[in-house]
């Protein structure tokens, strides 16, 4: 270990009891779920009854309300796993709340990815009539998908908190640098492929309100679903550091009575 | 000691237990020589396989270098090795290089085997006008996934469930290099008519991933192997 990475544990482990009924909801946290959740309704409504059918993709558009927001929060939860683990990284910022944070947003990224993934290709099977092109978003997306399970799996590799969290976000980066590499080599590798946009300019009023409100709703669960998670992480690794005081003691305590 | 010194040194120790155990030239070439023959019954047409085999090269050099990277941090955490080197006060950064320059010089091997397999196997044909962008892409191409492989290597090697590990993390990293190698060595053997000038432009994204790599390795190797 480098001398500059002294513990910072600040999952300050007091009392086991408490722990236990402590639960991830905050007013905020509660205020927010409700929020998503009407986000949510709404998108149902407007998405599958409110808005029109597309002239030529006909309801096969209905998709897209799912599949965007699915895909931008994707993007959108590995740019904050990125930004955390360079916040874990630098020494003035260096807080296991960094790395919490860049793991809670990988796992829902990944969910995420999954759906953008599922939702586009049987979008582009309805649409383009083929589930898969090589197209460098798609690829690079599919990477990316890749890569951040890979990522996952590198935290879920053991040791103590400050070895995963710095080994995690150290891994991160490297994401960070392979995704433009990956990005502008497919597009070099396929340069006449036809770009194929998915939402530029093609959607009336009220299927734009639609993409809308989905984004907005899944943006909010995305914040949602990743403070409880990061709570949870910390409540898994103060349990850990309580376990490991308790071994001690009742090692410590063995040795008294001998 | 410089940290060229250490890389020296630990790339020297690294070869000289190659070259002792043969574990590279009795299993991995026949292993990549292997999969080759495989890659012919799976593909089963010679003209497929010869537009094919600069891809097919590089595909198997990949598969095969797995084994070599597992291979050569075996030999570091049966002993503790890596920790006891980290505990000597050995510069992680020297350690890094060391590893890579061992293992770039195995993966020249290796592909020096799988080129010459796709010329006998394959009908592949090698052009003297392409032969300067052969040889500088093999160069670019073999020191960009040493740098990937030890990296990715060394934080698998400490670590449970190795083996399923690495291929997770390493291939989708080393993508950009199977297909700019691929182009440049396409280019260089005329494939599909093609000229080697074309393959100049993917020399270039073959060295910036090598430098990329490079450099973040030397800089996070250290963190990585830190038990």
């Amino acid at each position: 270990m480098t001398p500059t990475d002294t513990p910072t544990s600040d999952t300050s482990p007091i009392d086991p009891a408490a722990a236990v009924r402590r639960p991830t909801g905050t007013a905020f946290t509660r205020a927010l779920g409700v929020a998503s959740l009407v986000g949510i309704v709404w998108l149902v409504l407007f998405g599958l009854f409110l808005s029109p059918n597309d002239a030529s993709q006909k309801a096969g558009v209905r998709i897209l309300y799912i599949h965007v927001p699915s895909a931008w929060l994707a993007y959108l939860a590995f740019i904050v796993t990125g930004v955390s683990s360079a916040a874990y990284l630098f020494k003035r910022t260096r807080s296991l709340t960094w790395d919490r944070i860049a793991g809670a947003s990988a796992e829902v990224g990944v969910l995420f990815m999954g759906v953008a993934l599922i939702t586009g290709s049987l979008w582009g099977r309805i649409s383009w009539g083929i589930f898969w092109t090589w197209d460098s978003r798609l690829t690079t997306t599919a990477f990316l998908f890749v890569t951040y399970i890979g990522y996952l799996a590198v935290r879920g590799l053991g040791g103590s908190h400050q070895q995963r969290a710095r080994r995690s976000a150290i891994i991160a980066l490297l994401a960070v640098l392979e995704v433009p590499l990956v990005h502008f080599s497919v597009k070099w590798w396929r340069p006449l492929h036809q770009q194929e946009s998915v939402a530029e300019g093609k959607l009336s009023g009220l299927m734009l309100f639609s993409l809308f409100v989905g984004i907005v709703s899944f943006t909010l669960l995305y914040v949602w679903l990743v403070l409880h998670r990061q709570r949870v992480l910390a409540m898994e690794d103060s349990l850990d550091d309580q376990g490991l005081d308790q071994a001690l003691a009742e090692r410590r305590a063995e040795g008294a009575q001998v | 000691m410089s940290t060229w010194r250490i890389a020296r040194l630990i790339a020297a120790k690294d070869l000289r237990i190659e070259w002792r155990s043969r574990v590279v030239t009795n299993q991995v070439l026949p292993f990549a020589a292997l999969v080759m023959v495989l890659f012919a019954f799976a593909l089963d047409n010679d003209n497929v396989l010869t537009r094919v085999a600069p891809g097919l090269v590089w595909l198997a050099t990949m598969f095969s270098m797995l084994v070599l990277v597992q291979r050569a941090f075996a030999v570091e955490t049966a002993d503790g090795a890596l920790d006891a080197l980290q505990v000597a006060g050995v510069r992680p950064g020297g350690i890094f290089l060391g590893k890579s320059l061992a293992l770039a010089a195995q993966l020249a091997v290796l592909e020096t085997v799988l080129l010459i397999a796709a010329v006998v196997l394959y009908q592949a044909e090698l052009q003297a006008s392409g032969a300067v962008l052969l040889v500088t892409t093999f160069a670019a191409a073999t020191t960009g996934l040493a740098f990937v492989g030890t990296l990715y290597g060394g934080l698998a090697a400490g670590a449970k469930g190795r083996e399923t590990l690495l291929p997770l993390l390493m291939l989708p990293v080393v993508a950009p290099v199977l297909i700019g190698a691929t182009r440049a060595t396409e280019a260089a053997f005329g494939t599909n008519g093609a000229s080697s000038s074309e393959g100049w432009p993917w020399i270039g994204l073959l060295i910036l991933f090598a430098v990329l790599f490079g450099a973040g390795g030397t800089l996070a190797f250290g963190s990585l192997i830190d038990e």
